[in-house]
């Protein structure tokens, strides 16, 4: 054991501060555990709290022949049957007790008219389905789950960024080392179980809706303590960020905008979407303008419009339209709903929204049409996990929410990330408890790699003539978004791959100045580890799928391809390094049962 | 493009003074973007706290040109010509530059009991928007701790840090005073712990507040009439007997019919 750095002991050590961290917490800690959460901001600041229309969960209250059967449809339809069945079927399942949940520890949703939780419309969801509070359904989330976890008591280190997870001598997972942002400190935590719920990767990305936290740190890791990643090429381009002005470019506008009747238009003034209807979803897509407005009013009156396709169909539509010279000024296309709705039902339904673009942009949404573009939102691929217990390969490892992968398949539905945070974090937490009552926790604890870590920190301030960690991220996120983007072909590919040795090469020679105490310089520089693995796994798999797949577009293999629909890429290293190797195998998909066929079929 | 000067606060908790920085004004920038621009050049090591960029974390807080704002939301543009100030929040202990120790708040909050609703039914509680609405007002809240920073009541007066609870606070007693399922009684301990008599509703705090939630009249004067005995305050008491609805009993709201 260390006595050189403060340290901590830990039944169940979480770390990750938003939903999924917090739900874990809560869970572990009502079956008699000590647990410890670690978050690299302050609590309540996590990325759940960007999250804006809301959750999905079948509750049934505005359309009651919605049911799990119907989500667990659309979710798998969403992700272009990519999905790992089981976590949609469990996440159809319990995603409405998690909701209500929510409400007896405080959370207030807006109401139906006969006081149940009401639901809006959100893409790919076939009946009203999001639980929200106007378009801050995130803080909602983050703060009531916050104020549980503080009124139990459980322990919470703030701004301590973990640099690497550590083993026990019989390679089970025994802890975490890290370092406190203050002070620059390093700290070891002990731990029986871990569970990374570290979110998102979209900081590799130029234009992202993700904030500087998501790092890919808990992708990183995992892969480094000897998990696999899967799905690593699955990203979803949110087809509406903000695009001017260029310093907000990449910020989120909620979908509820498009779900509450928004309406995407091109320069000409044309609702295109009625051009962009593929095959699969034709069926249940209006044919016409007037079609799609009668399902606002009544979902039987009406089949939906297309601007609320998946989020992938429509981002590809946007790229479409501004490559054929019929984008706005700035590069984007319109998203309009001052010409469809009263400016008092804007204010009411989307009152941040609102906000947003008149503090930043200047523009008063509830008169004019927003300039929106995609931005990278969302990491569909993440660490492997049994779909009940979300555990790892690596025993003791558990992970839950952005950085799990499998439950969105190639493509997130909007609103199924938030009851995914809850349904698995709970998971989580149960499944590590588990693991500890039945006896399998640590023995021992690996100072030699606490001590690797600490040393590799350090390197950059030892380095006087390196390059400035900022250069190298802004210089990788251009890359990224160039070669890696939206829409992906071999030779960009191939660029990327290249590119990203030498961005480790950069990496080793990064330099910090100054000391260690709240140095965000320092901070960035041991973030671009992560974010060069990361980058790596993407890369590699866009590289291998070839085919184009929900968040994966292939320029040179445009269709979906189904011998690929049988796999997903299981990414692993075998020596712990974070610029070592990264091996590939192909690994099949779980064979779903066959009443769960059937739901499928069914809908067709 | 025009020139910018910003001076910023450096230093720690052993003291420090401000430097200056210029730089080419860029259309439609925030303080915070210029902020990240000297970090990615002149200064990496410039401490500042943000996260979502766009007003919805509450991580960004800092004082500029003495007034406390996120910076994420301050256009340059709209801020008059001249050199731009930016000093951490006063109220709390500083850590490095821009970033401030604000646990005063997280201690805070760990003092607050919890809602205290009873059992759910199977399908979930009754409520009605127009009894909901009130407690979603303050839940708007997004810690960014403008308030706590703002308010004379610990900003000149460090000792009473002991026994105040601050605006943020009070929006939260507020919101479960007024929660239509809580059963949980608080009005003993926010008078006696919490120091809601030292608020003499000059309104900074509802001034600062970037999410434009009533602070004082919609939270702590109600508060105060809430708790305050009716022995003490004759106007308070008066005010409560015509102002007040009667609070649903919690098992009353929550088997409620619908209307």
């Amino acid at each position: 054991m260390s006595d050189t750095y403060e340290h901590h002991d830990y039944d169940v050590l979480i770390i990750g501060a938003g939903g999924a961290g917090l739900r874990a917490a809560i869970e572990a800690q009502q079956r008699g555990l000590r647990v410890g959460i670690i978050s690299k901001s302050l609590l309540g600041k996590a990325h759940t709290v960007m999250a804006e229309g809301g959750m999905a969960a079948a509750m049934g209250n505005v359309y009651p022949e919605d049911n799990w059967k119907v989500h667990f449809r659309d979710t798998m339809r969403g992700g272009k049957y990519l999905n790992n069945y089981r976590m949609a079927e469990l996440h159809a399942k319990e995603a409405p007790a998690r909701v209500w949940e929510l409400e007896q520890w405080g959370a207030l949703f807006d109401r139906t008219k006969d006081g149940k939780i009401l639901q809006r419309d959100f893409g790919g969801h076939r009946y009203a389905r999001l639980a929200h509070v106007g378009d801050r359904t995130g803080l909602e989330l983050i703060r009531t789950l916050q104020q549980k976890v503080v009124s139990m008591g459980i322990d919470v280190f703030m701004e301590c960024k973990v640099l690497r997870l550590v083993h026990d001598s019989e390679g089970r997972i025994a802890g975490c080392v890290g370092y406190w942002r203050a002070s620059g400190e390093f700290v070891t935590f002990q731990a029986k179980t871990v569970i990374l719920a570290t979110g998102g990767a979209g900081k590799s990305w130029k234009f992202t809706s993700n904030s500087w936290e998501s790092t890919g740190d808990g992708h990183a890791m995992a892969l480094w303590a000897g998990a696999n990643l899967i799905d690593m090429e699955c990203i979803q381009f949110h087809p509406t960020g903000m695009v001017w002005p260029l310093s907000v470019r990449g910020l989120l506008v909620t979908e509820s905008v498009r779900g509450d009747g928004g309406v995407l238009r091109n320069s000409k003034g044309e609702r295109f979407m009625f051009n962009y209807v593929p095959e699969m979803f034709r069926a249940e897509t209006a044919e016409t303008e007037e079609e799609g407005d009668r399902w606002y009013e009544d979902h039987n009156a009406g089949r939906r419009p297309p601007e609320l396709l998946p989020r992938d169909e429509v981002a590809r539509a946007i790229n479409s339209e501004v490559k054929a010279g019929r984008g706005s000024p700035h590069g984007g296309v319109f998203l309009d709903i001052a010409s469809r709705r009263t400016s008092e039902y804007i204010r009411r339904r989307l009152p941040s929204m609102y906000h947003q673009f008149m503090e930043l942009a200047g523009v008063d949404i509830t008169r004019e049409a927003m300039e929106i573009g995609p931005t990278c939102h969302y990491i569909m691929g993440g660490v492997q996990v049994d779909a009940d217990s979300q555990e790892t390969v690596v025993p003791g490892l558990f992970a839950a929410g952005e950085v799990g992968g499998g439950m969105h398949g190639a493509n997130r539905l909007g609103g199924n990330s938030l009851s995914d945070l809850i349904v698995f974090g709970r998971r989580a937490g149960i499944g590590a408890a588990d693991y500890i009552e039945a006896g399998h926790a640590a023995t021992s604890y690996d100072q030699g790699e606490i001590d690797e870590a600490i040393n590799e920190a350090l390197a950059p301030f030892s380095r006087s003539e390196g390059e400035n960690p900022y250069t190298i991220q802004h210089d990788l996120q251009e890359m990224m978004q160039a070669n890696v983007g939206i829409i992906r072909t071999q030779s960009e590919l191939d660029t990327a791959a290249k590119e990203l040795d030498a961005f480790a090469d950069r990496v080793r020679r990064v330099s910090v100045k100054g000391a260690r105490a709240y140095n965000p310089g320092w901070n960035l520089a041991t973030d671009l580890p992560s974010m060069i693995t990361v980058s790596k796994a993407a890369t590699q798999g866009a590289t291998l799928r070839k085919e184009s797949r929900g968040g994966h577009t292939r320029e040179d293999y445009p269709n979906a391809d189904a011998e690929y629909a049988k796999i997903n890429f299981a990414q692993s290293t075998s020596n712990g390094k974070w610029d070592g190797a990264i091996n590939v195998v192909e690994s099949p998909l779980a064979v779903m049962p066959d009443e769960l066929k059937a739901l499928l079929e069914e809908a067709k | 493009m025009a020139q910018i000067t910003m001076r910023v606060w450096r230093g720690d908790a052993q003291g420090g003074d401000f430097e200056n920085y210029s730089l080419e004004q860029n259309e439609g920038e925030v303080v915070l973007d210029v902020i990240h621009r000297i970090q990615a050049t002149e200064a990496p090591d410039l401490a500042c706290r943000w996260n979502c960029k766009a007003g919805k974390c509450g991580s960004c807080s800092a004082e500029i040109n003495g007034k406390p704002r996120l910076m994420c939301m301050t256009r340059i543009d709209a801020l008059p010509e001249g050199p731009i100030t930016v000093t951490p929040m006063k109220t709390f202990p500083i850590i490095r530059d821009l970033v401030t120790d604000v646990s005063f708040n997280y201690v805070q909050a760990a003092k607050v009991p919890a809602l205290l609703p009873p059992p759910m039914p199977e399908d979930g509680y009754r409520m009605y928007q127009e009894d909901v609405e009130r407690g979603q007002e303050f839940r708007k809240c997004i810690e960014c701790f403008m308030c706590q920073d703002v308010c004379h009541v610990i900003r000149d007066h460090e000792d009473n840090k002991v026994h105040y609870a601050g605006p943020r606070f009070f929006i939260r007693y507020a919101e479960l005073e007024m929660h239509p399922l809580d059963t949980n009684d608080r009005r003993d301990l926010i008078r006696e712990e919490m120091g809601l008599g030292y608020c003499n509703i000059t309104k900074c705090c509802t001034e600062v507040c970037p999410e434009h939630i009533k602070i004082t009249d919609n939270a702590i004067i109600p508060l105060k009439e809430r708790v305050v005995d009716a022995h003490y305050d004759p106007i308070a008491w008066f005010g409560r007997t015509i102002r007040r609805k009667p609070k649903k009993s919690a098992a009353e709201a929550a088997v409620q019919p619908a209307p």
